[in-house]
């Protein structure tokens, strides 16, 4: 009954989007207030519908409902209450279903938070968004209903794959689905500013926090996702350049450059188009990560289950959005005017650069991913493209990036000269330099890509802070929140840079053989097997080895990696040991039983900084939300409510 | 405006190269590999029980054999394995099993439970063979006639037309192999 509730408030909002993407449009363009109005309601009702059918499904899983399809086929009677919670976004259509609930969501906070929009503008934007949104709606509808039934249900239920029954699997697609989604967005004031017909600094103004939020939410999504692959997959890696990873990185590339050119048209009006371009490109690449995860075009240990009818209906669905957006594009950006001119050294060439090395790198990613596509296309036989070519590729993209990041906020809008960039650099430069290979020789770490991995993050995090200091000596008050986060978000890719470096060039690895009672000694400490014990969870039973990690005979820590197998499904996985610490990982996992006497291959890795990686992605987050939150976007809007639409730089300034 | 269109060409470019993937997702399961014709590359791997035993396919030489690629994290092999262990059972011709990214306790303990109807297994960790083989993904079934040569290849998993058809092709190069 709950099922068919879901169903039923899944068409309503599907009616909800119809009447969103329809009627108030017609509003805005005939300039009819009535019908205007109407679009916050539709948004409302649009939320709770598509919010009741979510809770559907969720209370389905919750109740154990069998004889609902996908309940059956992604939970048993033996998952834990929040695994249920999460199976509920594990499978392929329950997460479009989640993808549905976030897009109503950030529609609602649109009209929640920038009501103050201007009358036709705001209802372009909901009504762009609800066309999204119908696609959706559709496309769940008519491929992939999460209520289908099937009667008489099962007495008991498949299993949630074990690899997803992990805390941070709770929180991972949500949080990615944040990102994807809130970029939509972006994409409905794009959209509406070309629809409208001009190009207001005013309205990128305002879709800058919706951007910067969108692309903090990604950002913490793919970490979350990385973190977990680490201690999940037992590989050992943080990253893998599976296409389905590319997947989320290349929305997420675009969005980095979405956010500083945002930062241009807003304060310079200069590259006006190329930020719609962005915004469009931002939005379209999402649509591309879902369609390259659910379509089975790309192979991919992330698989969905694939399903070419749903990759054509993607497509088709991409196809109308991007390509739709891309032809309004190419009519109405001729009439966008350039904007204010610059000189080589000012703040726009600077993130000039930033925008053409994260848009090469977009590409670049999007090419390595469908390259195997390509080859195949032209007949030139099976290629995959691997981790080589994706490191090579981000070194030579990156260091461009890393060595100019810290110049861009001292640089001034329009020209600058480069002894006044340069100067206060100075310090921060030496600092990084003899930091860095100092540092690099007390840890031991005297390689090549240590030393410029130290070198490389103390200069962006120097470069950021330094300049945060100086800000604060030269005003009085309080520092505003968007710099804060601008200095916070770089700082953390310093952060970043150092932990991978570190990783990837001083990491120790061992397979050992060990049976109980034996000690194996890696970088100084002693690992002694106590025992190989079984253990019984609750859907699963495992061996547990009992590792005593002994640094000179003092016991700094137990270690218990795990090698559970699942009841339903028989499934194997090997549950990873790690001691997590600020300056290096420790991690060990159960290989296979070799032997009689209870000897197991272990595998232990010492895996130096890694927390860096993730802590710096996590301050680039932080600084995104912060910059969001900033009330500069928030209070001119509402100052501005009411005003006429001033300081157009399209029509009239070109006119 | 001739400029602004570049965009839209991109992704006009873009949907087309998908369309076609999305075709050839289809076709990758009929059509095959450009091996198909060629002699099977000369894979020489560690066996499954047995990691110190290095196997090849060269010594089936003679004899018309099937090659079935898959590894214990795949959700599909478990949905074809009923038809795996008929061929065991049916086909008369040696069922090479190639275990593919796997994990050997993983795969070892995958094998208790569903039961092991191939003649042997070779074992592809790193899935550096599986390359040479182009391998799209488990699971994939080869058919290797007497003289090495690989005649047929089916990708995804074995249901029931695809193993009558099978079961036809097995047959067809063991007549030709005797004769």
């Amino acid at each position: 009954m709950i099922a068919e509730l879901g169903q039923i408030a899944l068409i309503l909002a599907l009616a909800m989007a119809v009447l969103l993407a329809t009627v108030p449009l017609v509003g805005a363009w005939r300039g009819d207030e009535r019908l205007m109005r109407l679009a916050p309601s539709l948004v409302a009702g649009h939320f709770v519908f598509a919010l009741a059918a979510w809770l559907a499904l969720v209370a389905a899983f919750l109740n154990h409902d069998f004889s609902v399809i996908n309940v059956a086929l992604n939970s048993n009677l033996l998952l834990p209450w929040y695994y249920r919670i999460s199976a509920s976004w594990g499978s392929h259509e329950g997460s479009l279903l989640l993808w549905i609930l976030m897009l109503a969501g950030w529609m609602l906070a649109v009209v929640v938070f920038s009501r103050s929009l201007p009358k036709p503008f705001l209802t372009r934007v909901l009504s762009v968004m609800g066309m999204v949104s119908i696609g959706f709606l559709l496309f769940t509808l008519l491929t992939s209903n999460p209520f289908d039934r099937v009667l008489p249900g099962p007495p008991d239920g498949q299993d949630l794959n074990p690899l997803l029954q992990d805390p941070g699997m709770i929180f991972h697609p949500p949080l990615l689905y944040m990102g994807y989604v809130g970029f939509a967005v972006a994409f409905g004031f794009a959209i509406a500013g070309l629809l409208g017909g001009r190009v207001e600094r005013d309205w990128v103004r305002w879709s800058r926090p919706w951007t910067l939020s969108a692309w903090a939410f990604l950002t913490a999504g793919i970490t979350l996702g990385s973190w977990w692959a680490y201690y999940e997959l037992g590989w050992g890696g943080w990253w893998f350049w599976d296409p389905v990873e590319n997947a989320s990185f290349i929305p997420w590339l675009i969005g980095t450059a979405l956010i500083h050119s945002q930062a241009v048209t807003e304060k310079r009006g200069a590259f006006a188009a190329w930020t719609i371009l962005l915004s469009i490109a931002a939005f379209s690449m999402s649509l591309l990560g879902t369609f390259l995860v659910r379509s089975g075009v790309l192979t991919s240990v992330h698989a969905f289950a694939h399903d070419p009818d749903r990759g054509l209906f993607i497509l088709a669905f991409m196809g109308i959005v991007t390509g739709g957006a891309l032809l309004l594009y190419a009519l109405r950006a001729p009439r966008i005017a350039t904007g204010e001119g610059f000189d080589w050294l000012s703040r726009e060439s600077l993130l000039l650069l930033n925008n053409v090395f994260f848009a090469v790198s977009a590409a670049m990613v999007l090419l390595g991913t469908l390259y195997p596509l390509i080859v195949d296309f032209m007949g030139w036989g099976q290629i995959s493209v691997g981790p080589p070519y994706f490191g090579a590729m981000f070194i030579l993209l990156m260091t461009p990036i890393v060595l100019l990041m810290p110049l861009g906020p001292y640089t001034r809008w329009r020209q600058d000269k480069p002894q006044r960039v340069l100067h206060p650099l100075i310090k921060a430069a030496i600092f990084a330099i003899v930091g860095g290979i100092v540092i690099s020789l007390l840890l031991g770490a005297w390689n090549m890509r240590a030393v410029t991995g130290w070198i490389g993050g103390l200069w962006l995090a120097a470069g950021a802070l330094g300049w945060l200091w100086g800000q604060k000596q030269s005003i009085r008050g309080r520092l505003p929140r968007h710099q804060i986060g601008m200095a916070l978000a770089h700082a953390g890719a310093g952060v970043f840079v150092i932990g991978v470096a570190m990783v990837e060039s001083t990491t120790l690895e061992r397979d050992v053989r060990v049976a109980p009672g034996e000690t194996v000694t890696v970088a100084g400490l002693n690992f002694h097997l106590e025992e190989v014990a079984s253990v019984k969870g609750p859907n699963w039973i495992a061996d547990e080895a009992r590792f005593s990690v002994q640094r000179d005979d003092r016991e700094i820590t137990r270690m218990h990696p795990q090698k559970r197998r699942y009841h339903r499904g028989g499934q194997v996985m090997t549950q990873v040991a790690l001691r997590p610490g600020p300056l290096r990982d420790l991690y060990v996992a159960m290989g296979e039983p070799l032997g009689d006497d209870g000897a197991w291959s272990i595998r232990i890795h010492i895996k130096p900084f890694i927390r860096w990686i993730w802590a710096g992605a996590l301050l680039m987050t932080l600084g995104g939300l912060l910059s969001a939150t900033d009330r500069r976007y928030w209070r001119t809007q509402r100052a501005q409510a009411g005003r006429p639409e001033r300081s157009p730089i399209g029509q009239e300034a070109l006119a | 405006m001739i400029r602004m269109l570049i965009p839209l060409g991109v992704f006009v470019g873009l949907v087309a190269l998908l369309i076609v993937g999305l075709q050839t997702a289809e076709q990758r399961k009929i059509v095959a590999s450009p091996l198909i014709g060629k002699p099977v590359p000369d894979i020489r791997l560690p066996g499954l029980h047995d990691p110190d035993m290095v196997r090849g396919v060269a010594e089936l030489r003679g004899q018309p054999f099937i090659l079935n690629v898959w590894g214990s994290w795949c959700w599909a092999c478990r949905v074809e394995h009923p038809f795996i262990e008929r061929l065991g059972r049916e086909a008369g011709v040696p069922l090479v099993g190639f275990n593919w990214k796997d994990e050997r306790a993983d795969a070892l303990a995958w094998l208790n439970r569903y039961g092991d109807a191939w003649s042997f297994h070779l074992v592809d960790f790193e899935g550096r063979a599986a390359i040479d083989l182009g391998v799209y993904g488990a699971p994939e079934t080869f058919l290797v006639d007497h003289q090495g040569v690989v005649r047929h290849k089916h990708v995804g998993p074995i249901d029931a037309p695809v193993f009558d058809d099978l079961m036809r092709r097995v047959l067809a190069l063991r007549m030709e192999a005797e004769s």
